[in-house]
């Protein structure tokens, strides 16, 4: 069965699979965050298009204020 | 001025002082983070620093910020100026007082080798994120997240996906009691400005 990585945590892959689910799934509401798919930046925009594919490392950050 | 250049950097790399004369460094916001992380590149002796901030320097910032009691009133990136050229004439420094948006990154950052992002906000940064990554994702790009408190060294961190590092314990926000302090400010911004060096040293190798 082919699964996916998010922030070092393995999960399985579903058929359709957008950030947004992946999100859901993992239960992170932080407001803040930087998402980025095999390196490779995702874009808020997209976070309910994007297809996530099979096998892929996805990296969930968090922003925080203060500078 | 050649007798003065190398006066100031007797005690430094040559080699290194070199590949730092010829690079371009960008700093989004200039204040905790950016002003530190400006002096620490300028005494590096990095050749051209490229700054960006629409605030002005105010009496609270002076509990982290590298500004003066006389500078008070003064817009943050000209108060910055002058001080870096305090510190040596060989950082060319230039200076933009606007706010950064989508529209204006790549007109005010787009020849720099590393950016730098010092914002306040999480909006501010994610937008600068995400914007730059995208517009240019071959670019190291140095941002910051968590920063406040007192002390926990030990937190601090750096966590690298692809070409973004961020800097920072990625959890005390500035709120409810958590203040942000001088010295653990000023440990991330020199973390970032570490890394900058280092990771110019590889670029120029």
């Amino acid at each position: 069965m082919p699964t996916i990585t998010v922030n070092g945590q393995e999960i399985p892959w579903e058929e359709g699979m957008t950030i947004r689910t992946v999100l859901n799934k993992m239960n992170y509401s932080f407001r803040m965050l930087v998402i980025k798919v095999n390196d490779k930046l995702v874009k808020k925009e997209d976070w309910d298009s994007f297809q996530v594919p099979p096998g892929a490392d996805v990296k969930v950050i968090h922003l925080i204020s203060g500078g | 001025m050649t007798e003065l250049f190398n006066e100031l950097f007797a005690n430094q790399n040559p080699e290194y002082v070199k590949i730092w004369q010829n690079s371009v460094v960008g700093i989004a916001g200039v204040g905790g983070l950016g002003s530190n992380i400006a002096f620490s590149l300028t005494r590096a002796g990095i050749g051209k620093l490229i700054i960006a901030d629409p605030d002005i320097v105010s009496t609270s910032n002076l509990t982290r910020q590298q500004y003066f009691l006389n500078q008070v009133g003064l817009p943050k990136v000209a108060a910055l100026k002058d001080n870096l050229l305090n510190i040596s004439p060989f950082t060319m420094v230039n200076p933009y007082p606007q706010k950064i948006t989508p529209t204006n990154l790549s007109l005010i950052f787009g020849k720099v080798d590393i950016l730098i992002e010092a914002l306040d906000e999480a909006e501010e940064k994610q937008m600068l994120i995400e914007n730059w990554q995208q517009l240019y994702p071959d670019k190291y790009l140095i941002g910051a997240s968590g920063i406040a408190g007192v002390g926990k060294n030990e937190l601090i961190h750096i966590e690298q996906i692809g070409t973004l590092f961020l800097v920072g314990d990625g959890i005390t926000e500035i709120e409810n009691g958590v203040y942000p302090t001088a010295a653990r400010v000023a440990v991330v911004a020199n973390m970032q400005a570490n890394l900058c060096l280092e990771l110019l040293l590889q670029k120029g190798n």
